[in-house]
């Protein structure tokens, strides 16, 4: 065991180093903002599970770990290998390999005039002026420390500009891929997306491992809707079963703005996903939509912080659960209605399959309201597969597995219907899909050959 | 030899003995009544037909189309031919009802080696049963049961059935809770079933849907027995007298 501050002294190592050497470390602006942030980390250290925001999820496992940024920048996995985390139906996608943009392994797509998708390494460097007007500006480095070390460490990741009226109607894919390395490495990719007003697109963030090995992906996205933008954004974590993710999707609304978040969880053996929009302008529509699906000992962990501080904005939380074997999910939603937020139409849903005696959910809504003239709802259920639905489809034929994978199915399948017909629903649904094929498989019932071990926790839970 | 052969079957439900000695022989194309009064064990000989696991059989025979029923799954009971009308059907949420359907009855071809039905040819397939049933299309689209009134329901169920194409299809209290006008079709559309292949077991308390549906045979399920077996005047014997007679007389014989 480690103690706090020998953490404190590897990340100072780090640091110092990355400072050094990284985009845009002549930029005074740049500097200040990542050692600003560092010094944010070092004052408030990992959270515990004493701090309410963490009361669920232990992260010492990610403390305890001498994580290092990636030595070799330059990993490039062979093509083919990026062959099944391509995304059927859309011709462009950005690949991230540990956090770093890799052009040769990018696929140019199809884009309206005016519409930059590049990397924010490359734009810090060309084009400083607009990432310095909006780079840090949104995600709060006070909030807690894994944003604060995202900043610290501030360099990679995409950037997407979205001119005034625009309309992008292909999805603008970003695929995250970690390759893994003989000692812990950690990536702290960061997205800058700017829809500037009245324009539209889709952005999906797609998370995926290579190789086994202990990785930590701490990644953020600031994600800035100008006035009645209409934007989607799809956050799919498909790590092997050892990887660490923790991410923030930090989201700016304007007037009217029109955001829909969908966070679709599978992989990673512990994961925190944050959604975090602040409703800005008057009248912003704000949907977030979220299914996690854990087995073994799987932990995810979804945090929701909804921000009313406009008049007349409605949000939405829909977050629906199944969990196998020993996983642990968490739902934490909580909604802040500031003083001038009147007429707030805020409401909040967490349905939860358990499929297993040892797994687990928590769930914990949190309302703030300081306006008085309001409406808000919240409601949580936790239930099992309905032996009532399953001799229903066996009595018709269909055998125990198919039946258990249908149920699962429709039930997630309400996360799915949310997500506008095309080629990203197709793509959620297919990863879901076979995610939902494993479980039913490892079902009770399965044929003993199907069935897989629980191969157990490579982390554990100290403190 | 009969389709359906039981001989002395008990079934305990959570641990309290419900049926205490069933025999029964259905053959092919007759189509037999079980009338009781509430809790005589009715549903209880359904379920069991159709194989509910939670229905434990603790003694008894039930050999159906020369197999032994007793040893089938669920899934394989109805992949044989069985097929039970839920007096309860059941709202899923999530899956369509067209989706539902197909995948029962591709399991089912499936089993017997014959090809899948895909999606474009499946509805043209029972557009003339959907009108015999009087149901809309668009019932098709929606999640199977859920929001359907209780006659959407139970026609579902003989939708269901009509698909299938069952060579033993047990209907579990299908009139109850039936107006007259729903209670017809669905009688109806048992009754365009009704061929010399198939048989079919109707459970129901009352003596109504039998006018619809003539039985073969009626038999009395009372205390888990089958006390009196006789033709449809039977039924009729039962809407004058009540059960209270057929309950009095086995208690009388029932063994101390």
């Amino acid at each position: 065991m480690i103690t706090a501050t020998q953490q404190l002294e590897r990340y100072l190592e780090s640091f110092s180093e990355f400072e050094k050497l990284a985009a845009g470390h002549d930029l005074p602006w740049l500097r200040k903002l990542r050692q600003n942030a560092f010094a944010r980390f070092c004052e408030v250290g990992f959270p515990t599970t004493h701090d309410e925001d963490w009361r669920f999820t232990n992260v010492s496992a990610i403390a305890q770990t001498a994580f290092r940024l990636t030595c070799n920048r330059r990993v490039r996995p062979p093509q083919q290998e990026l062959e099944p985390y391509r995304v059927a139906g859309v011709t462009g996608q950005l690949v991230f390999v540990n956090g770093h943009f890799a052009r040769e392994l990018s696929l140019l797509g199809r884009l309206p005039n005016g519409v930059k998708v590049s990397s924010l390494a490359g734009e810090i460097s060309s084009n400083p002026g607009a990432i310095e007007s909006h780079l840090g500006r949104y995600l709060d480095v006070r909030r807690d420390a894994f944003c604060a070390l995202n900043t610290a460490f501030v360099e990679d990741g995409a950037y997407v500009h979205i001119p005034r009226g625009a309309l992008v109607e292909e999805p603008i894919c970003l695929l995250f891929v970690s390759t893994g390395d003989d000692a812990p490495s950690m990536s702290h990719p960061r997205n800058l997306i700017v829809a500037e007003e009245n324009s539209q697109a889709t952005i999906v963030e797609d998370y995926v491992s290579l190789d086994g090995g202990a990785v930590f992906c701490n990644t953020a996205t600031e994600l800035v809707a100008s006035d009645h933008t209409v934007l989607s954004h799809y956050m799919i974590e498909g790590e092997h079963k050892q990887a660490f993710n923790i991410s923030t999707l930090r989201i700016q609304q304007g007037r009217s703005a029109n955001v829909v978040s969908h966070s679709v969880l599978l992989g990673g053996a512990l994961v925190r996903n944050n959604v975090h929009p602040v409703l800005a302008g008057e009248g912003g529509e704000c949907l977030i939509n979220g299914l996690f699906i854990g087995n073994s000992y799987q932990h995810l962990d979804n945090y929701m912080l909804v921000e009313h501080a406009s008049p007349r904005c409605g949000s939405r939380q829909f977050y629906n659960g199944i969990l196998d074997g020993h996983a642990h999910g968490v739902f934490h939603g909580r909604i802040i209605v500031h003083k001038d937020a009147q007429k707030t139409d805020a409401k909040q849903t967490n349905r939860n399959l358990l499929l297993s005696d040892d797994a687990q959910i928590d769930t914990k809504p949190q309302l703030e309201i300081y306006a008085d003239d309001v409406k808000c709802t919240h409601g949580a259920t936790i239930g099992q597969i309905e032996g009532d639905a399953l001799f229903y489809l066996r009595s018709r034929g269909i055998d125990e597995v198919s039946a258990r994978k249908l149920l699962l199915f429709a039930f997630a399948s309400e996360c799915l219907d949310r997500m506008k017909q095309g080629p990203l629903r197709k793509h959620a649904e297919e990863l879901i899909n076979r995610s939902l094929f494993q479980m039913a498989n490892s079902a009770p019932g399965a044929s003993t050959e199907n069935r897989r071990e629980d191969t157990g926790r490579n982390w554990e839970e100290v403190g | 030899m009969s389709l359906l052969e039981i001989k002395n079957l008990h079934v305990k439900v959570d641990n309290h003995e419900i049926l205490k000695g069933i025999n029964l022989r259905v053959n092919a194309g007759e189509v037999h009544s079980i009338m009781g009064p509430n809790g005589s064990g009715k549903s209880t000989l359904a379920q069991a037909l159709a194989r509910r696991e939670s229905y434990n059989v603790t003694s008894g025979e039930v050999s159906y189309n020369g197999k032994n029923l007793l040893a089938m799954k669920p899934e394989e009971a109805a992949c044989e031919g069985i097929f039970m009308a839920f007096q309860y059907p059941v709202e899923i949420p999530g899956i369509s009802n067209a989706y539902f359907l197909r995948s029962a009855l591709n399991a089912i071809r499936k089993y017997r080696g014959l090809d899948e039905v895909d999606a474009m040819d499946f509805l043209p397939m029972f557009r003339e049963k959907l009108k015999l049933l009087d149901m809309d299309e668009k019932l098709m689209n929606r999640s199977v049961n859920e929001g359907f009134s209780g006659g959407e329901k139970k026609r579902n169920e003989i939708l269901q059935m009509a698909v299938l194409e069952p060579k033993l299809a047990i209907l579990d209290e299908t009139d109850s809770g039936l107006d007259i006008d729903a209670l017809r079709i669905v009688a109806q559309g048992v009754e365009a079933m009704r061929n010399p292949e198939r048989a079919i077991l109707v459970v129901t308390h009352y003596q109504r849907l039998l006018n619809y549906i003539v039985p073969d045979f009626v038999h009395v399920l009372v205390d888990g027995r089958i006390v009196r077996s006789g033709g449809p005047e039977l039924a009729l014997e039962l809407e004058e007298k009540g059960y209270g007679a057929m309950e009095a007389e086995a208690r009388h014989a029932t063994p101390v």
